[in-house]
């Protein structure tokens, strides 16, 4: 599953020899993360954002854990509890205030990291099945994260539960039985608290599962790269430590000290206020509003008014709320299919003039998405999504392919060596290096 | 296939998304640009700006004026308002010592079970007790305010946009109806039990001005009680029982970032050295 150059663990104290005999543990970690595993040498910070998504996962599932020995689960008690954890428990307020920015953090990694594989085509062939566990682990983290955020009990925890399960309403015939179900009730209470507390427990560790599939398929083919072109010697790579290990703790230090001034500066600065106001089932807040990180989905949701009927009759084909959930869990499940819709066989949009411009248009889509997903559902946010919306699926579902059938490639360089060194490898390798032949 | 199919999802929601645009475009052009203006969206304010302390990276509480906001809500809010999340004892926090948290505590009556009846009674609070609530249910609170219920203080500073600056307009910020608003809309009213005040988000409050007069409450420390004075320092006590963590989480904040900056500087230059044998050209 590795290149033939790659470095063989080599125990060197007796006591590793015989571990590595009854369970080679250390080989494992060696040959995923360690010296074992050959990188393309030309790897830029953009390629930090899987190892930070990592480790913001270990971040939550390590400051959950200890925020739920404190935090009680009951739809009477659990805003309390959770002041209580911000006052009474030692360090509670530093531990829910990182867990809290700690998914604001997950999300801006792992968006970053899935721009990445849309600029650099890291979801093409041999990588596809790296690419549907990745969309795979992000749904799950959208389920965990909005479930994390109904905890608190506050305002916008109740009526946000409120309006995401009314989603599923939305479908014909098994619409509100469904949704009763899932709630436990007619409303979210305590049987959708509590469910929603045990799910939020389990889903981190079935996303760390799913992280190990996505991990182990990546090594397959070995991590791709910025110009897209692949592997094709030793002189192509380098071992993942102490180059990576070294390139990803700087941009764990800077990630860190952003992340550090967000929880201690300005720890409520991407919360609703209206979250620290107890549930009230009978008071419906001025505007209801999801976390940060959902905007453009809400956007999208919002933005199908108009439903879908046979022109001069009364027959309505499919009602504007019902499209309107349909495209907006489409919007992530069209990722899904993207490995087949792009077809182009030059991965980095470096070297793709009409879909880096296509790139760029998407970002902004997604951008003004946002905007309007967080602002009222009024004018001109309204018509502004729905033109958005409209680029959005046609982006991905029309563009894409269309741009990939006819568009005129750049010229790639011949390998990552010529790309980074140039032609003269022996001058820039050094005499220690063997030269690519 | 997969494109086909594709192809005719992505021109469907497009389509639809387009469809809905091209009606409220519709709207417009018939009806013009409609703004809904009600005297809320027009006459509504922000908070006024307010200076405390506690703002900024480096904030800490002013103790003086945050005791001086605890006089106020003892002698004027709570009479309406719980302070839900707060107990005696973390009144040791702003400079009382135990003895002085104890005597605190004992002015205040707080509920009990009488050890040989078992019946409820009252009795004076100790350290350990949390502050009473002024009224035994939210019916009983409903009947004494005109039908609204006053809010539990305890989390205000962090549960209004605004913050304490938005405490400190709405205390201060009680007024007669402008005139201009008068012109406008005619049909606006402030009925019985209600109060003028444009901070507040449908401009009438349920809550008749507390603060009315400068010298309402004579400051301990000298300080004149003007009701701007009051309504800053409440304010100032309200950001403390918010987060009375708030002054640590800075004081914590400073050496966790100034390290982190230090440390990844480290990083980048173990960075640069490992890379150095990789003889990356950067060109």
């Amino acid at each position: 599953m590795s290149f033939p150059w790659a470095q063989h663990y080599e125990p060197k104290v007796p006591f590793m020899r015989w571990l590595d005999e009854k369970l080679p543990l250390p080989r494992l970690v060696y040959n995923a993360i360690g010296g074992g595993y050959p990188v393309p040498r030309n790897l830029n910070y953009a390629w930090n954002f899987g190892v930070l998504a990592g480790f913001c996962l270990v971040l939550q599932i390590v400051t959950g854990v200890i925020l739920a020995m404190h935090y009680a689960p009951n739809a009477t008690v659990a805003f309390d509890s959770t002041e209580h954890i911000m006052r009474d428990v030692n360090w509670g307020w530093m531990l829910r205030y990182a867990h809290a920015n700690g998914a604001s953090a997950f999300f801006v990694v792992v968006y970053l990291h899935i721009f990445r594989g849309f600029f650099y085509g890291s979801y093409k062939a041999p990588r596809e099945m790296v690419w549907l566990l990745g969309v795979t682990i992000f749904l799950l983290m959208m389920a965990t994260a909005f479930m994390g955020y109904v905890l608190p009990w506050g305002q916008m925890s109740f009526w946000g539960a409120k309006v995401i399960t009314g989603l599923f309403g939305a479908i014909p015939l098994v619409g509100q039985p469904l949704q009763v179900w899932l709630l436990g009730g007619f409303a979210p209470d305590n049987a959708a608290l509590n469910r929603f507390f045990s799910l939020h427990f389990l889903l981190p560790f079935v996303i760390a599962g799913v992280i190990i599939l996505h991990i182990w398929a990546l090594h397959i083919p070995g991590s791709s790269n910025p110009t897209g072109v692949e592997v094709k010697s030793e002189s192509d790579t380098v071992p993942f430590h102490p180059y990576y290990t070294a390139k990803d703790g700087f941009g764990l230090g800077v990630f860190l000290v952003i992340y550090c001034a967000f929880l201690f500066f300005m720890p409520n600065a991407l919360g609703h206020p209206d979250n620290y106001i107890p549930a009230n089932p009978i008071a419906t807040p001025a505007e209801i509003v999801p976390e940060w990180y959902f905007w453009p989905y809400y956007a999208i949701l919002r933005s199908f008014t108009v439903s879908l009927h046979i022109p001069f009759t009364n027959v309505t084909l499919i009602d504007a709320k019902l499209l309107g959930v349909l495209a907006m869990f489409s919007s992530i499940l069209v990722w899904f299919f993207l490995p087949w819709l792009d077809r182009s066989p030059v991965r980095s949009g470096h070297y793709r003039p009409l879909y880096r411009k296509f790139f760029w248009v998407l970002v902004v889509d997604l951008l003004i998405l946002g905007y309007c997903g967080g602002s009222r559902p009024e004018e001109p946010y309204l018509m502004i999504s729905q033109l958005a919306a409209a680029y959005y699926f046609l982006h991905f579902l029309v563009v894409v392919p269309i741009v990939s059938s006819f568009e005129r490639p750049e010229p790639l360089p011949f390998s990552i060596t010529e790309a980074v060194l140039g032609s003269d490898k022996k001058a820039v390798l050094g005499e220690n290096t063997t030269p690519a032949t | 296939m997969v494109r086909i199919i594709g192809f005719l999802v992505g021109l469907f929601f497009a389509v639809m998304a387009l469809w809905a645009f091209g009606t409220g475009l519709g709207t417009v052009a018939s009806q013009g640009y409609l703004k809904e203006t009600t005297a809320e969206s027009v006459f509504h304010r922000k908070p006024k700006p307010l200076h405390l302390a506690s703002d900024g990276p480096f904030g800490k509480f002013d103790y003086q004026q945050v005791q001086r906001g605890y006089q106020v809500y003892k002698e004027v809010c709570k009479a309406c308002h719980s302070l839900n999340h707060v107990a005696f004892r973390d009144l040791a926090e702003l400079g009382y010592d135990q003895a002085e948290v104890k005597a605190e505590a004992a002015q205040w009556t707080v509920p009990g079970i009488d050890p040989n009846t078992g019946e409820t009674t009252t009795r004076p609070g100790t350290p350990t007790d949390y502050f009473p609530k002024p009224f035994a249910n939210d019916i009983a609170a409903r009947a004494a305010n005109s039908g609204g219920i006053p809010p539990d203080l305890s989390l205000m500073a962090k549960a209004r946009e605004g913050g304490a600056a938005y405490i400190y307009s709405i205390l201060t910020g009680f007024q007669p109806v402008p005139a201009e608003l008068k012109k406008k809309f005619p049909d606006f009213q402030t009925p019985t039990g209600t109060y003028f005040n444009p901070y507040f988000a449908n401009l009438n409050i349920k809550m008749p001005p507390p603060l009315t007069s400068d010298g309402q409450v004579t400051f301990k420390d000298g300080t004149p009680s003007t009701v701007d004075e009051m309504a800053k320092d409440v304010a100032a006590f309200l950001v403390w029982t918010a987060e009375p963590t708030l002054a640590k989480r800075h004081q914590t904040g400073w050496p966790v970032v100034l390290f982190l900056i230090f440390a990844t500087g480290l990083a980048f230059f173990a960075k640069k050295q490992v890379w150095a044998n990789a003889r990356v050209r950067h060109d």
